[in-house]
């Protein structure tokens, strides 16, 4: 079984919109394939994919401090040791901790001379098995600033192999989140193979040598799709440059078409939304990317 | 002076931009700010992860230092594998076997937690690099010039906050300050977003534009700030994010269309202010509108 991670660097690149016909032509390999969305925290793959929930479990992982104020005695020494700037001191000189800033580290909870902090066991998002028409799709939600972004892409990750194996998969198509920071390290690691999707523009040259640099410090086979390339060929060739001397293959340049925001509005593929086999069309120019990529993979 | 000068009240204020979805525009629109201002301005690049805005600012930089974040370092001498350390770290940073204490640093949230409950003081800080920050000076408009700030985190770095606060915290005698914030609604773009005065959420009117929105409008909510919208390429896609403004009281403070030339001078880093000096009156207005906001408030 092989797994594919689509990332960016750079957000708004294209990847969803690349993942998404990927999954529906990956759909009708023998033993079909798995799709999961590792951006668990602006997940839109689901928007083009529907799926129907089977199973949606909660996501529970560390802790959260709550002050008991009946117990509190305003000593403020939970702020002084609290390194994330969560202990908010009210006007009428009462602590209380911000959720949206608590890491859950305890310091606050194990130092408290009267007690009078809870550590209770943090509700951090959902997770769901579905069903959708180009076969089953493992997606999640993290609550609003929850904590551990990381272990919920673990987790997506780890379920989507599994039902792979279950089915006798062959691939798990996984839509990456932007940047190179803790989800996006949690989404590569370990995969079989990056397919790094760029756009033309100084700010994709920047993104692209990072989350490159990324990869190689993983040791993760990448490649690279250059998305809306018409829009700055001599940019985009420049990426391309940079990618060959980092030995990343580039597999594609497509050219900007509104066809894709259509075909999103019409919660389609773009390979479903442009039946064409012009062979400038996007449709085309994804399929071509996605033959290249398999082939690569399988390699 | 002029009518329509900006004239904060408040000795500082903070406008947050930001947005659900990547790729919607907030750097083109913070730099965009940053430059029809017409007051001085700091604009802070709090995208650590993938930092942008110095591609369209181009400043003049005047400093970079290494930031750096504590993590335990144990002296074996004094240690006597009790572990204490280990079972209050609440993210496996520190392990205790076969009688010494070992460290995982990137695992580490930098709380010090371990440093205070070792009952042998053993454990002190040793910092590690977790990345870069910048200052620089943009002098294109020299009776208003731009002081730039930017964090970029080192590749490999799992945990953004901490540079993300420390780009915040550097002290500057501007009176607004702009933020580009990170994408999502998890910790990076919380820590960004938090303390602001008002936030910009910048979105883009598709089905994906919309879902995001909805998932930043209630991030900011809950975070007590206010906010309005702005719709980028906003006569592409579908009629779905206007909708949910109306039936959501959302206020949409500006709408850029989509142009070729306008994506194409982005493609190459040319500011908004020069692809469409149309628009530089639209932002200063909507800057100054949500400046008075605060003052009334």
């Amino acid at each position: 079984m092989k797994e594919l991670i689509v990332i960016s660097g750079k957000g708004g690149t294209g990847k969803t919109s690349l993942t998404a016909a990927f999954c529906h032509l990956a759909s009708k390999l023998a033993h079909g394939c798995v799709c999961a969305d590792c951006d668990v925290d602006a997940a839109d793959l689901h928007l083009i994919l529907s799926p129907e929930v089977e199973q949606s479990q909660t996501f529970t992982s560390g802790h959260e401090a709550t002050i008991r104020q009946e117990d509190c005695t305003a000593c403020g020494l939970c702020k002084e040791y609290c390194t994330f700037d969560a202990i908010i001191q009210e006007q009428d000189g009462t602590f209380r901790v911000d959720p949206y800033a608590c890491e859950g580290c305890k310091v606050c909870v194990e130092f408290c001379p009267v007690q009078a902090i809870d550590f209770p066991s943090a509700e951090c998002g959902i997770w769901n098995i579905s069903t959708t028409r180009f076969g089953k799709m493992v997606h999640a939600r993290l609550h609003i600033g929850a904590e551990n972004s990381g272990k919920l892409v673990s987790l997506v990750r780890q379920q989507a192999r599994e039902i792979a194996a279950q089915q006798g998969a062959k691939l798990v198509i996984v839509d990456g989140p932007p940047g190179i920071g803790c989800p996006v390290i949690a989404s590569i690691t370990g995969a079989d193979a990056v397919l790094i999707v760029t756009e033309p523009s100084v700010s994709g040259l920047h993104d692209f040598e990072r989350v490159a640099q990324l990869c190689r410090h993983f040791n993760i086979p990448a490649y690279l799709c250059i998305n809306k390339y018409d829009i700055n060929p001599a940019q985009g060739d420049a990426i391309s440059t940079l990618a060959e001397q980092r030995n990343i293959p580039t597999l594609a340049r497509i050219n900007h078409d509104h066809a894709f925001t259509a075909a999103q509005i019409e919660r389609k593929t773009i390979t479903e939304y442009l039946r064409t086999d012009a062979a400038d069309s996007a449709t085309s120019q994804v399929r071509a990317l996605w033959e290249t990529l398999s082939q690569h993979l399988n390699a | 002076m002029k009518t329509n000068d900006i004239q904060p009240k408040a000795p500082i204020f903070t406008l947050a931009i930001a947005s659900g979805k990547g790729g919607t525009g907030k750097t083109t629109l913070a730099t965009a700010l940053a430059e029809a201002a017409g007051i001085p301005v700091t604009l802070r690049d709090c995208d650590v992860e993938e930092p942008n805005a110095h591609l369209f600012i181009r400043p003049q930089w005047h400093c970079h230092t290494e930031q750096t974040r504590p993590v335990p370092q144990i002296d074996q001498e004094r240690c006597t594998a009790c572990g204490a350390c280990a079972e209050l770290c609440q993210f496996n940073a520190i392990a205790v076997a076969g009688g010494r204490a070992m460290v995982f640093a990137e695992l580490c949230h930098s709380c010090g937690g371990c440093r205070r409950i070792c009952p042998e003081g053993a454990i002190s800080d040793k910092e590690v690099a977790i990345g870069t920050l910048d200052c620089g000076t943009q002098h294109k408009n020299p009776t208003t010039p731009i002081n730039f700030i930017q964090g970029k985190l080192a590749i490999g770095q799992v945990m953004a906050p901490p540079l993300i606060r420390a780009v915040k915290h550097i002290k500057a005698k501007e009176t607004l300050n702009i933020l580009d914030c990170p994408p999502g609604t998890s910790c990076p773009m919380i820590t960004a977003v938090r303390g602001s005065d008002f936030v910009i959420l910048v979105t883009e009117p598709t089905p994906f534009g919309l879902n995001d929105l909805e998932l930043a409008v209630e991030t900011v909510r809950q975070l007590q700030i206010p906010f309005a919208v702005v719709i980028n390429r906003a006569d592409s896609g579908d009629s779905g994010v206007r909708s949910y403004c109306r039936s959501n009281n959302i206020d949409i403070a500006l709408e850029i269309p989509w142009k070729r030339e306008i994506a194409e001078a982005y493609s190459r880093g040319d500011s908004l202010c020069d692809a469409a000096p149309e628009l530089k009156q639209q932002l200063h207005t909507m800057l100054q509108q949500i400046m008075c906001v605060k003052e009334t408030a």
